[in-house]
């Protein structure tokens, strides 16, 4: 509660920001400082201290495992804010209402993490999109950016269309928005109405499949991702992602049962669909920019693994590797910012003019390949086991692992083009600060991969 | 002591990236890795005890590091390599060479680990760490087509580690107390298909690295494009992984699932060593012709641990040792031929042991070790395995028997190219010996026939892993 309250207001406040201040580095600061309050308000939360304690006839439910979500969505928030802070400004005329978007977005996140009802998921799903379409268009002289942000706004708003059509059926089903387990017959095998509640349950899923860029509904997202002007794809491609994926994993945690088998069959066809599109079409591509679009998409086919079945590696393994891979995307993006163009060969001779970028963006690199000792191997290890604990036959792991290898080919094209390939890199100039700042995710990518148990401990005390 | 092998190679490595001096890296990295010898001469020599430490309270893993007769031999083997490598190759000019070194120090960390590792998933960490600093060296330090061919090696391997990742997972899930330790794998219930399926996914992991025909396919190109330190590297030490994986892994985990597949790997095994025979006849290239033979020799092994017969395992465990030896002589006499004459191609080379009579000497020492003559040690574990194989089936050990006779054909064949005959161009530019390298050789042919006289000390080293295989 205390986070939706706070983030909503600090929304408002950047907006007066935006209209009072001109600086573009103070209004950075306000933002900053609005994050941390946001943490500690998040923190307060955890540890039963409320700013307004208001009852909400059950339509938010505040669990330790949501509010730990908070707190690493918003801690990557800051994180990015910390490190893109110039480039936003960069961009349009007036970086405190993008700082004021932020805020509504987290506003969203939080009510993704603590829903307990439809229609709050649906209001959620809403809070979080809409500030997306105008941060995608945000580049308003550059015609790529409008049409991108004309695409996501006419297909968001469809898919949310469908979000709602879904939530209609299962209120007919059951006569309740709010997500209890469905009471299955247990000598027919079938829930009440199960005809309207599968049909509701496989629209939300195609809704929730269009907000992670899972195929077949993937169509929007390279596009997207490309024309968005650099800085907002990073927010985009990570802690949106990762707040539309829990917000995934909590519908279908109680819900799948109601699906019955034919969940078995229809998410690892999209899971195949996904890990397919987005790695094999990643292979192809000729911008860094476009290649992560797509590697997203790959991305996305390994957390839905998660949602296969309930098991404790699923619930720690959607956070672990929504933390990992937001942050090695952040980095990479971060480094993309700076480029002056976004081809691979742009790329060309970074290793040796500039060790410390090109260091820190192989670990990024490594660990969304999922390499051991940095994040990546980890968040793949608890997927992969999730995925068997609950029941996928073994050749949907082999399937996934495949695929694994097939996306070591293009992260480490880039990695080839950075200390093999001599040339210049068309990099601008950086700052010593900037550096440390990629270092020090880096830092933190390769302690999660040695001891991953940091993140979790606070999920049992 | 077991974490003091593993912690000063990584140390060395972090501390070597900050010496930019090559000559004082050279040193620093020598005398690391010699202190590193030194401290595994002391683990090997005593009774040690086990590292246990926590690691991943969730998952269960633990930090288990331990070292019975089977990790100590390949220990020792590391710990001698590493020094032997660096002051072998000390005067080989290569740019930015503290990095390179540091690299070499990584590996060195890495294939440690996966010799000393109780813990399934430390394990695995190990076997990865060990293969992400060889890409880097190979790639930035190789020959022409090192791009493509190190990426093709760095796939292959590790989608066989990947393999393996899954088979840990299968296992973990089903050992009763949800640990990774090799004593609760051991104790997994698994249905017989389970196992099997389990077994051919550790196989394939293992088969790649070793690498057994048909996945060989890597090993040649990686040999030829890789620096010469790194070759050395790979062939003594790291194609050891996939037959300690073997050793260690796979036939005490699966033994049921390793009968039902011996006779089929044993064939493969053997197939493997006649066509690396076959081809390393036809070869030109003096590092394509150790190389195909070294393929030709793991095979054997990998044909001899599947007999899963007592003295056919004997054998392995002395010849993991004695093959690293060898091979790594002749890599160290190539790479003194190819440094100081400039080709490896054996049409260009002859009249060695007119111009540079000692290195010839220490060459020829070598090959013979090559060819397993009597009173070399690769003899010694040669004749174990044979026997091994003929217990198995006469037929097979036939078949492999030819490999012995086609061995000396293109061992000698390679000696007489570049030892004997006209003193070549090539040859002739060739400059006073390396000081150092032919000392490293000397020791090495020592180890040769010390170990091929007397080799019960290695006996001794290794009784233990083989009454715990056995009975």
């Amino acid at each position: 509660m205390n986070a939706i309250i706070i983030s909503a207001l600090f929304g408002v406040i950047m907006m007066f920001c935006s209209w009072g201040v001109k600086s573009a580095s103070t209004q950075k600061n306000v933002a900053l400082i609005g994050l941390i309050v946001l943490i500690l308000a998040n923190l307060s939360q955890q540890n039963g201290w409320y700013v307004l304690d208001i009852d909400t006839k059950g339509m938010l439910s505040f669990s330790r495992f949501g509010l730990y979500a908070n707190l690493l969505l918003f801690m990557l928030t800051l994180l990015y804010t910390w490190i893109n802070g110039d480039e936003i400004a960069k961009v349009g005329n007036n970086a405190g209402d993008y700082y004021a978007l932020f805020f509504f977005i987290l506003c969203g996140v939080s009510i993704l993490t603590s829903f307990d009802n439809l229609i709050m998921l649906f209001i959620g799903i809403e809070i979080l999109s809409i500030p997306l379409y105008i941060l995608t268009g945000a580049d308003k002289k550059n015609l790529f950016s409008n049409e991108a942000a004309l695409k996501y706004f006419l297909m968001g708003s469809f898919s949310t269309g469908i979000l709602l059509l879904g939530i209609t059926l299962i209120y007919g089903a059951t006569g309740s928005f709010h997500l209890t387990a469905p009471v299955i017959n247990a000598s027919t095998g079938l829930a009440k109405e199960q005809f309207l509640l599968s049909g509701g349950l496989l629209l939300i899923f195609a809704a929730m499949n269009f907000k992670v860029s899972a195929a077949p509904f993937h169509f929007w997202t390279p596009d997207v991702y490309d024309g968005a002007p650099t800085v907002f794809t990073s927010f985009m491609a990570t802690i949106v992602k990762a707040a539309a994926f829990i917000a995934f994993f909590t519908v279908f945690e109680t819900q799948a049962k109601a699906l019955g088998y034919s969940w078995g069959i229809i998410l690892p066809i999209v899971i195949i669909l996904t890990l397919l599109v987005g790695n094999i079409t990643a292979v192809f591509q000729r911008s860094v920019k476009r290649m992560l679009a797509y590697s997203s998409i790959a991305q996305a086919g390994f957390m839905l693994f998660a949602l296969y079945g309930k098991s404790e590696f699923a619930t720690e393994g959607i956070l672990l590797y929504a933390v990992v891979y937001s942050l090695a995307t952040i980095g990479v993006f971060a480094v993309l910012v700076k480029m002056k163009e976004h081809s691979f060969e742009a790329f060309n001779g970074l290793g040796k003019s500039q060790p410390m970028i090109a260091f820190t963006t192989t670990i990024f690199l490594c660990s969304l390949a999922g390499i051991p000792i940095t994040g990546g191997f980890f968040a793949k290890y608890y997927m992969l086991n999730a995925l068997y604990v609950s029941g996928a036959g073994l050749w949907l792991l082999i399937t996934a692992i495949l695929f694994a290898a097939i996306s070591v080919f293009y992260y480490f094209k880039l990695i080839q083009a950075m200390y093999f390939s001599a040339g210049e890199p068309a990099m601008n100039e950086i700052d010593k600060t900037y550096q440390y700042k990629l270092l020090l995710i880096a830092i933190i990518l390769l302690v999660i991969g040695v001891l991953p148990s940091v993140l979790f401990n606070y999920l049992y005390f | 002591m077991l974490l003091f092998t593993l912690l000063i190679p990584f140390i060395a490595a972090i501390i070597l990236l900050f010496i930019k001096n090559s000559k004082a890296a050279n040193i620093a990295a020598i005398s690391f890795s010699a202190f590193t010898l030194s401290i595994v001469l002391c683990i090997v020599f005593t009774k040690t005890t086990n590292i246990d430490l926590a690691w991943l309270p969730q998952l269960n893993s633990r930090f288990l590091l331990q070292a019975d007769g089977l990790a100590k031999i390949l220990l020792l083997l590391t710990a001698i390599s590493f020094p032997a490598i660096l002051i072998a190759t000390a005067h080989n000019q290569l740019k930015n060479k503290h990095i390179f070194l540091s690299l070499m120090l990584f590996t060195q960390t890495g294939l440690t680990g996966v010799f000393l590792a109780g813990d399934a998933l430390l394990f695995y960490f190990f076997w990865e760490l060990a293969l992400i600093p060889v890409y880097f060296l190979c790639s930035i330090w190789g020959g022409e087509k090192r791009i493509a061919v190190t990426f093709k090696f760095f796939i292959y391997t590790f989608l066989g580690s990947l393999f393996m990742l899954i088979g840990i997972i299968l296992l973990y899930t089903n050992t009763p107390d949800h640990s990774f330790a090799i004593e609760s794998f051991k104790h997994a219930t698994l249905t017989s298909a389970q196992q099997m399926t389990a077994f051919v996914l550790f196989f394939i992991a293992f088969a790649i690295k070793m690498p057994i025909f048909p996945l060989h396919t890597w090993q040649p190109d990686a040999y030829e494009q890789s620096p010469t330190a790194v070759t050395m590297v790979l062939s003594a030490v790291m194609v050891k992984m996939g037959l300690y994986g073997v050793i260690r892994w796979l036939l005490p985990l699966f033994p049921a699932a390793a009968k039902t597949a011996s006779v089929f790997i044993i064939d493969i095994s053997v197939v493997g060593v006649l066509y690396a025979s076959f081809i390393a006849i036809r070869q030109d290239d003096m590092k394509r012709l150790i190389a195909y033979s070294s393929i030709a020799h793991i095979g054997l092994m990998s044909a001899a641990l599947f007999t899963q017969n007592e003295i056919g395992m004997q054998g392995v465990l002395v010849q993991l040792f004695s093959h690293g030896i060898n091979v790594l002589g002749l890599w160290i006499v190539a790479d003194i031929i190819e440094q100081q004459t400039g080709t490896r191609s054996m049409k260009h080379l002859g009249g060695l042991a007119k111009k540079q009579p000692t290195l010839a000497i220490l060459f020829i020492g070598f090959a013979l070790a090559n060819i397993a003559l009597p009173l070399t040690n690769a003899f010694v574990g040669e004749f174990l395995m044979f026997n091994s194989l003929f217990q198995f089936n006469p037929w097979v050990a036939l078949a492999a028997g030819i490999s012995i006779v086609v061995a000396a054909i293109y061992t000698l064949n390679m000696v007489q190219k570049v030892a004997y005959g006209e003193v070549s161009e090539m040859t002739s530019t060739m400059q006073a010996p390396n000081k150092y390298a032919q000392a490293v050789l000397i020791v090495l042919l020592i180890v040769v026939f010390f170990t091929g006289i007397y080799p019960q000390p290695l006996f001794n080293l290794t009784a233990d892993t083989l009454q715990n295989l056995f009975c």
